[in-house]
């Protein structure tokens, strides 16, 4: 579904992203780490159309993609930002954020998609004439979902998708957003700082370090630790350090 | 150094009435570390913040007793709580980015804190803010003094905060959320010097944070907040045994990288846990 050949971004004179490959396919769930200034939110925005200024070959669905993208890709990838709190319209109400992206794209029966998208990400149906600020950060990032799914998209881009939200409600969005790539057959993209949350969605993990993608495994790989590169064991240990202090000190 | 809060009430007008944040919470603290966990709205940072009385202006504060080494704050008047903030008890905030001046390079504020708690000449505590930044383990305090915050990064960006906070030799560092903007190396990083500056210099610490792995692995003791009360009080070693089911069902709803599970457990709130 997506295939990402030597993806090359420079700002200014600094280069964000060096030389990153990989592919993801159809229905699959592909995770990015790092740490902050590793480049993986930039191949994320390069992937999503937000940033033109890249080299190499981006592919989805087998068609080249170029610096500018063509409206049927903004309908066929959404994007889903980290910060619940800055991503939607504050003088907008849910109805109409939910309903923008059908009148851009043209799409008709309004009224019975923003019932069912609403439905679909657990909200009550009267959470549609309340503004951002009159919900909590979940149910915002439930709006930020659910306004994703509006075009009935392929693929979804998820940037920190939960890491404004408390864990409980991390975990409400977690299985949220497994529930719907099953029932969608979506591809998902994800980037995360948390190696936990990433192979909670991902079966393919690719760990990136100052530009590079250092290490590409799959998640059974990641559990057992059968890591090739120091960072990903790096990663891997200081999460495993805070999740079981006891089993981490005797291995 | 002793804290003691017996029977904390914070309210703050809403328009139904007064809205209870915090409900009765005690505690005692000595040179220890101790961590207030909690979702958001859980009433965990207006406990550690009425410790200074940096509260906002509208709140209503009630307690037994809130006392700093036996200073009573609630009745304290200004001149009194300013010998407290910052000088015997220091606050570091969640983002570096939000709260040094972006204008001042990070020499002078920590020069500035220290003069406003110590006196001496502006060149001295220049001096002394180069100390200081060596202390917290930067590598080349001489350069990161005469740089502005936005040349600085996150992790950097915080060890300047608590530089500052060390200026006066405090006797209480409150950590609200130190660690939260910054990556998990660089997460380990800080809280292990916080945890190093702490017991060397022989402070009590206030970590309040929503990470309860983190919490269990840098405190000797824990509150559990939940609706502006404790709930479960415990050893920090002992966090992954807790019994209360509010901590159960936050540390059950973590995705776990060791045990991995198709569908997290959604933590199911009990209206009992609110009490009467």
């Amino acid at each position: 579904m997506i295939e990402v050949n030597d993806l090359r971004v420079r700002f200014g004179s600094i280069a964000a992203v060096k030389g990153v490959s990989f592919r993801v396919e159809r229905g699959a769930a592909f995770g990015l780490v790092g740490e902050s200034g590793s480049g993986k939110s930039t191949v994320l925005r390069a992937l999503a159309g937000l940033n033109r200024d890249w080299s190499g070959d981006i592919l989805v669905a087998g068609e080249a993609q170029g610096p500018a993208r063509t409206k049927d890709f903004f309908r066929r990838v959404q994007m889903v930002f980290q910060d619940p709190y800055g991503s939607l319209h504050p003088r907008q109400t849910v109805d109409r954020i939910l309903s923008e992206p059908l009148l851009v794209h043209g799409i008709p029966d309004v009224d019975a998609r923003i019932r069912r998208a609403l439905a679909e990400v657990a909200l009550a149906p009267l959470v549609r004439f309340r503004y951002p600020h009159q919900l909590s950060g979940g149910q915002r990032q439930r709006v930020a979902i659910a306004r994703a799914l509006m075009a009935e998209p392929e693929v979804l881009l998820l940037d920190e998708p939960t890491s404004a939200l408390d864990v409980s409600v991390q975990a409400e969005v977690l299985n949220l957003l497994s529930e719907l790539q099953r029932a969608h057959g979506l591809t998902y993209v994800m980037v995360s700082h948390n190696l936990a949350v990433v192979a909670h969605l991902a079966a393919m993990i690719g760990v990136m370090q100052e530009g590079e993608l250092v290490e590409l495994l799959s998640v059974e790989d990641l559990r057992a630790g059968r890591t090739r590169h120091p960072h990903t064991a790096a990663l891997r240990a200081l999460t495993l350090d805070l999740e079981d202090p006891e089993t981490a000190k005797s291995a | 150094m002793e804290v003691i809060v017996r029977n904390l009430r914070i309210a703050f007008p809403s328009h139904q009435g007064m809205a209870e944040a915090v409900r009765g919470v005690s505690f005692t603290l000595k040179k220890e570390k101790l961590g207030i966990v909690g979702e958001s709205g859980s009433g965990k940072t207006l406990t550690a913040r009425s410790i200074l009385r940096l509260l906002p202006r509208q709140a209503r504060v009630e307690a037994d007793r809130l006392e700093f080494d036996g200073i009573d704050v609630l009745r304290a008047d200004e001149a009194a709580l300013r010998r407290i903030r910052g000088k015997r008890a220091g606050l570091i905030m969640q983002d570096p980015k939000y709260s040094l001046n972006p204008v001042m390079t990070a020499g002078a504020q920590i020069a500035e804190a220290w003069r406003a708690h110590r006196g001496g000449s502006g060149k001295a505590a220049l001096a002394a803010a180069v100390e200081l930044l060596a202390q917290v383990q930067i590598r080349d305090p001489r350069r990161v003094a005469l740089s502005y915050p936005h040349e600085l990064s996150g992790g950097m960006g915080q060890r300047v905060m608590i530089a500052m906070m060390l200026a006066p030799d405090p006797e209480l560092l409150i950590a609200d959320e130190p660690t939260s903007a910054l990556d998990a190396t660089v997460q380990a990083e800080i809280l292990r010097l916080i945890e190093d500056l702490v017991s060397r210099r022989g402070m009590g610490l206030i970590l309040i944070s929503h990470d309860l792995p983190l919490v269990s692995h840098f405190c000797d003791r824990v509150l559990v907040m939940y609706g502006g009360r404790v709930l479960e009080e415990c050893r920090a070693s002992a966090l992954a045994r807790a019994q209360h089911p509010y901590t159960r069902g936050l540390l059950d709803c973590l995705p776990s990288l060791v045990h991995p599970q198709r569908q997290l457990p959604i933590l199911e709130r009990d209206p009992a846990w609110l009490g009467p």
